[in-house]
């Protein structure tokens, strides 16, 4: 994934949208900030395969020792596949969040939201946080 | 003041320091208006040796069960506590602490909390226990309330109306504020006509309310066929002889631990037992002891998965208990070290005998009946074909026995029926007496 | 000189064939078992439980006891806990078999003595609150505030009012929101001014007719009396809502203003802190609730009464409306007698000392630490303040200073304030001394803090030093829950 081609929430998920056989697939995942931010990681809960995300609603969680996060979806649609062997290492979102890191693909049924952030805006946005 | 140490001097140099004329002034935020203009309308205060003095006649005015022989039970029995438990929790590095939020100086409290949690998982065979709740029957709801969540099938819950009816009770007042709805069956062969797909749990005690000992393995398959989750409530006392719990197909175990070494109290603080499936240890109520390692590599103790709990989770927690019963759990771990397996095993089989030979006794006299035939543990029920319960219990009471305690009270079915418990203290020559005086 | 075997895991310490009990031989004609229970409804084998002689026992626990900080061994000002000294001759009473053994069943005419007490005790509390209709049942201050949350919904449901909201502030307690969801209802969180008061432009934004209750703690969790709390009350009570008073922090006002006059309709007390309930541990508690007359009617059921004609105390199932139970039996009794002793022996002075002492030495101890703490809220406090560690991320470059600080003043001797909590003060030290402590106490604590915050990162950030153990690893316990001891592992 070039992170610059991602799009990204201000709640800090990020989102690849490819097409396959017609059909608009979203790869859903969290920056290298969230996951600093977040420091720690402990557990990870993730949607059931065939669950309805919508755009700007929880999808799960993510927790450190002190803290709980919920995740957000960038997209509506169907989840088709999840990251299962993402909890048990979430180390990885530390080393590599953009690709080994994703954690959800969605089947899109709607058009994008039009609050995504491109590189550049997220970057802005992270500049400001800091 | 009995118990702070500012002399006046004192106060003024403090005073001083901060920079005030007076403690009045340090009230000043507090408006005027909302300021109490009268001394509490309370009691003088009284020095150690009259409030001692006020509280022997208040003592006095109670009959406790050393002045009377206990046959009462129905969710709290007279089990006997070696006398360990009372010293260990006598001291004040126990009684006096505080929740284990910083762990280098909690170990003594976290690794107690520990050894409880395994002691239950051990007693109960279940996977996971949690590091108690406040009693038998929050400790019901909640565990409900958990199904629910696992679940995630809102719309109905069952319970067996053999569970204890303050239990059922507590169900009834909780479930109230949400939109779940409760089912209540007279008896565990009503289970498989009312579950359904949209059951999220079925609550059943064993031994019952009544004393008998239900199907468990029985139970557990009908549930979980509809895909639900069986929550059973157990006598932590009665696991040294019965099938365990983990055994038999239950999903989360809950109990009343007062009788693992806490006296009645006439009522509490009591123990609040959870213990469930592995699968379940995230959504778990309570507190939780998790085992670690520190910087050095040496084994320790700390809270764990406290993201279950209200602090950080707030309104998204599973519950929202804070306290819970650390020094209450603390007994129990106590009671359970020292009874081991075969101080719990005679325990149990003390109890299943004596409570049945007290059955025996009482059936073979023309006034009682027994009302079912189903196997018991230590409590049993008798019906009292001239229907004056509450004459038998005054006549009692003169001999200085407390007989049993009267169904009517919560099942109007019932009202002739007497529930009488047996534990491991009473003797041969009590039952006997008990036996002659109710015959007579 | 620690006795490093004995504090082994109990389990460790089990030696087959011991045991620690002897239990009597049955006196009564024994049958087999398998008469008496079916096959199937029996255990295969024993309960797999340790196996320990009663020495050991003894020796195991009293070392685990030592490597504990209790207030009888240690200066503990954790702030909202109010960790007082708990008088030995409540202990005393409390267990006297006229108090501990009484069955909940036994008859009525046997508790009288019982029975008074608690009815007494319902009185105090309501006068102290100035909420005249008390429960007892609740067993810990959570839970107060839950069953106080669903009388006010049983309250509302009979008016025919739909209130789905609860309101509380983003320095309450993390109770405060759970309670309001498991009664049914959506909790909103009101943000706080920078002078940690509630914001009244929020509070009336959120305002309305789904406004059921707002849940305020005053003092607050900072320490702070909110002198706007009758405007609150008056703005809420106008749409048609309640206030409920956390209660925990009463240790601050009582004798000098009292709830049910700046208008709260409710509140809940924690006996376990503001009136020296020993804390176990971490529990016991009770969590006793106090509302207006009105609410009387929805509150769990049974309370204790008197009877004029029969001269007797009895138990009130109360009316129809109560919500019903909330806990079995009568309510944690233990620790209610213990609130009984306290309250006797201070009488309506004594209890106003307690909080103007509390208050005192909070206030010194305060002018001493903002030497070299920031004190965000100002130069006065009640009975408890919160200190920010913040400026000396700077300074230090330590990223989690009040953490630093807290786990070295265990190397002095000290148990730490609270901290991070409330979460809008960052880096925050919460300390409560309390009104048992002495001035020399808090200025050999002060003098502490001030070493400290002057010491090197390296010291701090490695603190501990002289602790059993260090820096416990809280990521793996939350990876990987090992939750219990299994005999296969090491």
């Amino acid at each position: 994934m070039n992170t610059e081609e991602l799009l990204y929430c201000d709640t800090h998920e990020w989102v690849f949208v490819s097409e396959e056989d017609g059909q608009k697939i979203a790869t859903v995942g969290i920056s290298a900030f969230a996951v600093e931010q977040l420091t720690d990681l402990v557990f990870m809960e993730l949607p059931s395969v065939g669950t309805a995300v919508t755009a700007g609603d929880e999808f799960g969680e993510v927790e450190s020792v002190k803290a709980v996060s919920p995740l957000y979806s960038p997209v509506t649609g169907q989840v088709t596949m999840v990251n299962e062997g993402l909890p048990d290492n979430l180390d990885i979102l530390n080393t590599d969040p953009y690709n080994a890191g994703w954690i959800m693909k969605v089947a899109v049924s709607e058009d994008l939201p039009k609050n995504l952030l491109d590189h550049a805006a997220y970057q802005r946005q992270c500049g400001e946080a800091s | 003041m009995p118990y702070t140490y500012n002399t006046p001097a004192q106060q003024e140099e403090m005073l001083q320091a901060i920079g005030a004329e007076s403690v009045d002034q340090l009230f000043d935020l507090i408006p005027d208006s909302i300021k109490l203009d009268r001394p509490l309308n309370i009691p003088p205060a009284l020095g150690e040796l009259e409030l001692t003095s006020h509280m022997q006649e208040l003592a006095r005015r109670n009959t406790d069960i050393t002045e009377n022989t206990c046959f009462l039970g129905a969710g709290s029995y007279d089990h006997f506590i070696p006398a360990v438990v009372d010293t260990l929790t006598a001291r004040g590095e126990f009684y006096t602490s505080y929740t284990p939020y910083q762990p280098e100086v909690s170990q003594g409290n976290l690794q107690v909390m520990f050894e409880y949690q395994t002691l239950i998982c051990q007693l109960t065979g279940m996977d996971v226990s949690n590091a108690s709740l406040y009693d038998g029957g929050s400790a019901a709801v909640e565990a409900m309330l958990m199904a629910i969540s696992i679940t995630r099938r809102n719309s109905k819950i069952i319970v067996v109306e053999s569970v204890h009816p303050e239990y059922r009770q507590i169900i009834k007042t909780y479930f109230a504020t949400i939109g779940t709805e409760v089912v209540t069956v007279s008896d565990t062969s009503q289970l498989e006509s009312a579950l359904d797909e949209t059951t999220a749990a079925v609550l059943v005690q064993s031994p019952n309310f009544f004393g008998n000992i239900e199907d468990i393995p029985t139970v557990a398959e009908q549930v979980h066929e509809a895909g639900a989750l069986l929550v059973c409530s157990v006598d932590p006392i009665s696991l040294g002889l019965l099938k365990r719990p983990g055994d038999a197909g239950v999903d989360i175990v809950v109990a009343e631990g007062q009788s693992l070494g806490t006296p009645l109290l006439y009522g509490g603080p009591y123990l609040g037992i959870m213990a469930c499936r592995e699968e379940f240890v995230r959504r778990l109520p309570g507190r939780l002891a998790g085992q670690t390692v520190d910087q050095n590599g040496k084994r320790c103790w700390v809270l764990t998965l406290q993201t279950r709990e209200q602090h950080i989770r707030r309104e998204k927690a599973t519950s929202n208990i804070c306290t819970n019963q650390g020094l209450f759990a603390l007994r129990a771990a106590i009671y359970l070290s020292v009874m081991g397996p075969t101080g719990m095993r005679d325990v149990a089989n003390l109890c299943l005998q004596k409570a049945h030979y007290a059955q025996q006794q009482l059936t073979k006299l023309d006034r009682f009946d027994p009302i079912c035939d189903q196997p018991f543990f230590k409590e049993f029920v008798i019906r009292d074909k001239q229907n004056d319960i509450a004459g038998l219990l005054e006549k009692a009471e003169d001999f200085h026995l407390l007989a049993g305690v009267n169904l009517g009270k919560w099942y109007p079915q019932l009202e002739d029926c007497l529930l009488v418990a047996v534990t491991e203290k009473r003797t041969i020559h009590e039952i006997d007496q008990l036996v002659e005086v109710l015959g007579s | 000189m620690r006795n490093q075997h004995s504090t082994q895991l109990i389990f460790e310490l089990s030696t087959t064939g011991r045991s620690g009990v002897v239990l009597p031989q049955c006196d009564v004609p024994t049958q087999d078992v398998e008469q008496l229970v079916p096959a199937s409804l029996l255990q295969d084998k024993y309960p797999s439980l340790p196996e320990v002689t009663e020495p050991e026992v003894i020796r195991h626990f009293t070392n685990l006891s030592t490597l504990n900080m209790s207030v009888d061994t240690h200066f503990y000002p954790l702030g909202s806990c109010t960790m007082k000294y708990n008088p030995k001759r409540n202990e005393r009473i409390a267990g006297w078999d006229g108090f501990a053994q009484l069955h909940p069943y036994q008859s009525e005419s046997s508790l009288q003595g019982m029975l008074q007490l608690l009815s007494e005790l319902q009185q105090m509390l309501g006068e102290i609150s100035g909420l005249p209709a008390v429960s007892l049942q609740p067993a810990a201050g959570a839970h107060g505030e839950l069953a106080a949350l669903m009388v006010a919904s049983a309250f509302f449901k009979q008016r025919g009012e739909n209130r789905t909201k609860v309101l509380a502030p983003d320095s309450a307690h993390g109770t405060n929101p759970a309670s309001a969801r498991m009664a049914g209802f959506d909790s909103v969180t009101i943000r706080s001014q920078a002078d940690g008061r509630v914001d009244l432009e929020h509070l009336k934004e959120n305002l309305g007719d789904e406004t059921a209750v707002f849940m305020i703690t005053n003092p607050s969790t900072l320490g702070l009396f909110d002198d706007q709390v009758q405007l609150i009350a008056d703005l809420v009570h106008e749409v048609g809502g309640l206030i409920y008073l956390d209660g925990a922090n009463m240790n601050a006002i009582l004798g000098v203003t009292r709830p049910g006059d700046f208008g709260a309709d409710m509140m809940h007390y924690n006996p376990h802190k503001t009136f020296s309930g020993p804390h176990g541990g971490g529990g016991p508690g009770a969590g006793p609730i106090c509302v207006t007359e009105t609410l009387r009617p929805y509150l769990p059921s049974p309370t204790v009464s008197f009877c004029d004609e029969s001269q007797a105390y009895y138990l009130d199932e109360g009316s129809e409306e109560s919500i019903g139970r909330v806990r079995s039996f009568f309510g944690n009794v233990g620790v209610l007698v213990r609130a009984y002793c306290y309250i006797r022996t201070h009488g309506p002075d004594g209890l106003k000392r307690v909080s103007e002492t509390a208050v005192l030495n909070a206030n010194y101890l305060l002018s001493r630490v903002k030497e070299f703490l920031d004190i965000p809220h100002g130069d006065r406090c009640m009975h408890e303040f919160v200190a920010s560690a913040a400026p000396l991320k700077e300074a230090t470059g330590l990223k989690q200073p009040a953490m630093d600080i807290a786990k070295r003043l265990l190397d002095y001797g000290f148990h730490p304030p609270t901290v991070y909590f409330p979460l809008t003060v960052p880096e925050g030290l919460m300390m409560e001394p309390t009104e048992t402590e002495s001035k020399q106490t808090l200025d050999a604590f002060a003098d502490t803090l001030k070493t400290i915050v002057q010491e090197t990162a390296e010291i701090l950030h490695n603190a501990p030093h002289t602790a059993i153990i260090h820096r416990p690893d809280e990521v793996m316990a939350a990876r990987q829950p090992i939750v219990k001891w299994t005999e296969t592992a090491d």
